[in-house]
C-alpha cells in the first residue's frame, strides 16, 4: 500500500501512471511562478502548486494535472489555473483517452483572488468544452486538503470522481462556514461530523463520486483504468435525468439534519456504523442502496 | 439599480418576468427577438434550490425555445454558507447549472451575463462568469472577499493590501478590476437595450477572456502560460 | 522574505546533460529544492528565497556542508523555503542531489 493521502502531487503522478511515462509541461525549471505572491512577500513555488503533463495509463495516452495541497492548500492562482486550462485545451488538440485531474484544493488563492476566481471559471469552461468535444475528464480526490471552493464545482463538472474515504468534496469548507456562521452551524473541529458531511463515503452514497477506493495509489490507478472507456454525455436527455435526480435529492433529504439521517432514509442498516467500515465492507454494506 | 427599472431599460418594448422569492425568470423582447431572462434579486445567496431552479429553467428554454438567447441577471452575495447545503452537495448543483448552460451554448443559445448589483465569489462563478460574455453596470460590486477579511486570513497587513490594490487589479474588490482582467467585457451605460443588442451580436462561444485580460494589461500571465502548456514540446 | 546566494568553486560532480530535479514542497516548515545543470564555468550556485529573515549564517553552514557531501559543478540549486529547520534543509538537499545525479548521463 502506498498512501495517496500522504503522497505529494509528484509522487501521486509517478505512482498512478505507467512507470516512467510522465512528461511534464512547463516544469519547475521553467519557473512559471506567481508574481503576485512574491509581490506580497509570500514564498512562491516553481510550479505554482500544480504539475501538468502527459503520460500513459495502461498504455492509453492521458493528460494529467495534479494539485499540490502542501503549497497554499492547492489554491488556484493565475498561473496555477492557466496551467490547468492550457492542459485542457491541449487535450482538444491531442484527443487523449482521458484527462485526469488529481485535485487537492481549498479553492481560490486569496493573494490573487480575482485572478484565481476567473481562472477557476476558465477551468470550468474548458472542462465543459473538452467534454463537449468527446474527451472524458476524471477526478481523483484523496488528498489531505480535500477539494473545495471552485475546484469542488469543477470536480462535479467532470465525467466521474474517484474518491477515497479520506477524500473530501464540497464547496465551502467547514472552517469557512464556522467562521462566517458560527460553531453551532458547523463545528469544523468535529472531525466525525466533517467526514460524515463532506467525506468520501457520503459523496459516494449520494452518487457524486462514482467510485470509492482505499487510500492507496494503486487503488486509484485501478479505478481510473476501469473508467477509461467512458464517453462524456452532455445531451439534453442526460442533463434532464441529472436534473430529476437532483430534484429528488432535495425532496427526499432537504430537511435531513445529518448524513446519518440521509443514509437511514436510503435504507441503509445501522447508518451510525457506516463511518467505521473499511472500504470493501462499506461497498458491500451499501451495494444497491446508493443513489 | 433595482431589477424592475433594469428590466424596463433592457427591454423597453416588452418584458414578462415572474418573481418567486429571490428567483426570477421570464422573457424580454429585443430588436433581435425574444430573450430568456434568468436571475436573482436581493443579493441572494445561491444555495441548492436556487441553482436547481436556474438549471431547470435553462433546460426548459433549450427544450421549448431552441436557440433563444439567455440573459443572466444574477444578484448574489455568494454561495449559501450552510452545513445543510454542503450535506446535499451544493457544488454538484452549481456544476449542474454550469452543464445546463454549456448544453445551451452547444445548441446555439447565446448567453449574456449582466452583473447589475452584486456578484461575489462562488455565486459569481456559478452564474455570470459562465456566460459567453459578462458585463456589469458601473456601480455593481464584484469581489471574492473584502480586504479586511483577506488581511486576517493571509496575515498580510491591511495597509499593504490597500496600497498594492491601487495598482494591481489581482485581488481587490471592484468591477473595474474585473474589466481590466478580461472577465467583465465592459460596463453598460446609457441605452441598456442597445448595449444588450450589441452584446448579443458580438457574443462568441469561445472563451476569450485571457486574451482580453492580456490586451487590457490586467492579467498578463494567464494567456501566455496556458498557451505555453498547450503547445509545450 | 530574504534572498541569499552562495557560490562554490572546485566541484567535481558535473552532469551537464542530466534533467533538472525538484524535491520538497513550499509549505510551512518545508522547502523545495530545484537542481538543474547550468553553464557556470564550473561553479555551483545556490540561491535561497526564504520566508524567514536573519538566518544567513545558518544557511551558509548548511549549504557548505551540503557542497562538501555533493561537490556539484555547473549546477544551479534553487530553494524556496518556508522556515524549514536545518535538518529538513539538509535532507531535501541530499534528496535533490541524489535524484539529480542518479540520472544516466
Amino acid at each position: 500500500m502506498s498512501s495517496y493521502y500522504e503522497a505529494s502531487a509528484r509522487e501521486r503522478l509517478q505512482n498512478l501512471l505507467d512507470p516512467g511515462s510522465f512528461q511534464e509541461f512547463l516544469p519547475p525549471s521553467a519557473r512559471a511562478q506567481s508574481p503576485h505572491l512574491l509581490q506580497l512577500e509570500t514564498p512562491a513555488a516553481f510550479d505554482d502548486g500544480v504539475i501538468v503533463g502527459t503520460a500513459t495509463l495502461g498504455g492509453a495516452k492521458v493528460l494529467a494535472a495534479a494539485q499540490e495541497g502542501g503549497f497554499m492548500g492547492g489554491a488556484v492562482g493565475e498561473v496555477h489555473g492557466a496551467k490547468i486550462v492550457g492542459l485542457l485545451e491541449r487535450a482538444l488538440d491531442e484527443r487523449p483517452a482521458a484527462v485526469l485531474l488529481l485535485v487537492e484544493s481549498g479553492g481560490v488563492r486569496l493573494h490573487e483572488a480575482n485572478a484565481g476566481l476567473i481562472a477557476v471559471s476558465e477551468i470550468m469552461r474548458a472542462v465543459l468544452a473538452l467534454r463537449s468535444a468527446g474527451v472524458p475528464v476524471f477526478v481523483l480526490d484523496g488528498g489531505q486538503f480535500g477539494c473545495f471552493g471552485g475546484m469542488g464545482i469543477v470536480a462535479r463538472l467532470c465525467d466521474a470522481v474517484i474518491i477515497s474515504e479520506e477524500g473530501r468534496l464540497g464547496l465551502s469548507g467547514p472552517e469557512v462556514i464556522e467562521t462566517t456562521c458560527g460553531v453551532e452551524e458547523f463545528d469544523s473541529r468535529d472531525r466525525a461530523l466533517v467526514w460524515r458531511t463532506v467525506g468520501g463515503k457520503h459523496r459516494y452514497l449520494l452518487g457524486e463520486a462514482k467510485e470509492i477506493v482505499a487510500d492507496d495509489i494503486a487503488a486509484f490507478r485501478a479505478a481510473a483504468l476501469a473508467l477509461l472507456d467512458a464517453k462524456p454525455d452532455l445531451s439534453l436527455d442526460a442533463l434532464a435525468a441529472e436534473h430529476e435526480a437532483l430534484g429528488r435529492r432535495i425532496e427526499r433529504f432537504g430537511s435531513a439534519a445529518d448524513a446519518t439521517d440521509i443514509w437511514r432514509a436510503m435504507g441503509l442498516e445501522n447508518p451510525e456504523k457506516i463511518p467505521v467500515l473499511e472500504a470493501d465492507d462499506f461497498r458491500a454494506a451499501t451495494a444497491g442502496r446508493r443513489l | 439599480m433595482d431589477v424592475k427599472t433594469l428590466l424596463d431599460r433592457l427591454f423597453p418594448q416588452n418584458h414578462d418576468v415572474r418573481f418567486d422569492g429571490v428567483y426570477l425568470s421570464g422573457e424580454g423582447e429585443t430588436s433581435r427577438g425574444p430573450c430568456a431572462v434568468i436571475g436573482s434579486i436581493d443579493a441572494a445567496p445561491i444555495g441548492v434550490e436556487l441553482a436547481f431552479q436556474m438549471a431547470g429553467e435553462v433546460l426548459r428554454i433549450v427544450r421549448e425555445h431552441p436557440g433563444r438567447a439567455i440573459v443572466l441577471l444574477v444578484d448574489t452575495q455568494g454561495q449559501r454558507l450552510s452545513r445543510r447545503d454542503e450535506l446535499l452537495g451544493i457544488n454538484g448543483y452549481m456544476a449542474h447549472l454550469a452543464k445546463c448552460l454549456q448544453l445551451a451554448r452547444n445548441q446555439g443559445h447565446k448567453i449574456i451575463g449582466l452583473v447589475y448589483s452584486q456578484a461575489v465569489s462562488g455565486g459569481f462563478l456559478a452564474s455570470s462568469l459562465l456566460a459567453d460574455r459578462c458585463y456589469a453596470l458601473p456601480d455593481a460590486e464584484v469581489r471574492v472577499m473584502n480586504l479586511p477579511a483577506m488581511s486576517r486570513i493571509t496575515k498580510i497587513a491591511l495597509e499593504r493590501l490597500e496600497a498594492l490594490s491601487q495598482t494591481s487589479p489581482v485581488f481587490a474588490p471592484g468591477v473595474e478590476n474585473y474589466v481590466r482582467m478580461g472577465a467583465i467585457h465592459g460596463l453598460w451605460e446609457g441605452d441598456l437595450a442597445a448595449r444588450l443588442v450589441e452584446a448579443l451580436d458580438a457574443a462568441d462561444s469561445a472563451d476569450l477572456r485571457r486574451q482580453w485580460g492580456q490586451q487590457r494589461g490586467g492579467r498578463l500571465l494567464a494567456q501566455d502560460v496556458s498557451k505555453r502548456v498547450r503547445h509545450y514540446a | 522574505m530574504e534572498k541569499l546566494t552562495y557560490e562554490f568553486q572546485g566541484g567535481t560532480f558535473s552532469r551537464p546533460k542530466n534533467e533538472a530535479k525538484l524535491v520538497g514542497v513550499v509549505g510551512s516548515g518545508n522547502l523545495e529544492v530545484l537542481i538543474e545543470p547550468a553553464d557556470l564555468q564550473g561553479r555551483c550556485v545556490v540561491e535561497v528565497l526564504t520566508a524567514a529573515r536573519g538566518f544567513g549564517a545558518i544557511w551558509q553552514a548548511v549549504i557548505a556542508d551540503f557542497f562538501a557531501r555533493y561537490p556539484l559543478a555547473d549546477a544551479r540549486v534553487s530553494i524556496n523555503d518556508v522556515g524549514a529547520t536545518p535538518a529538513v534543509v539538509s535532507l531535501r538537499l541530499d534528496q535533490a542531489a541524489e535524484d539529480f545525479l542518479g540520472d544516466a548521463q
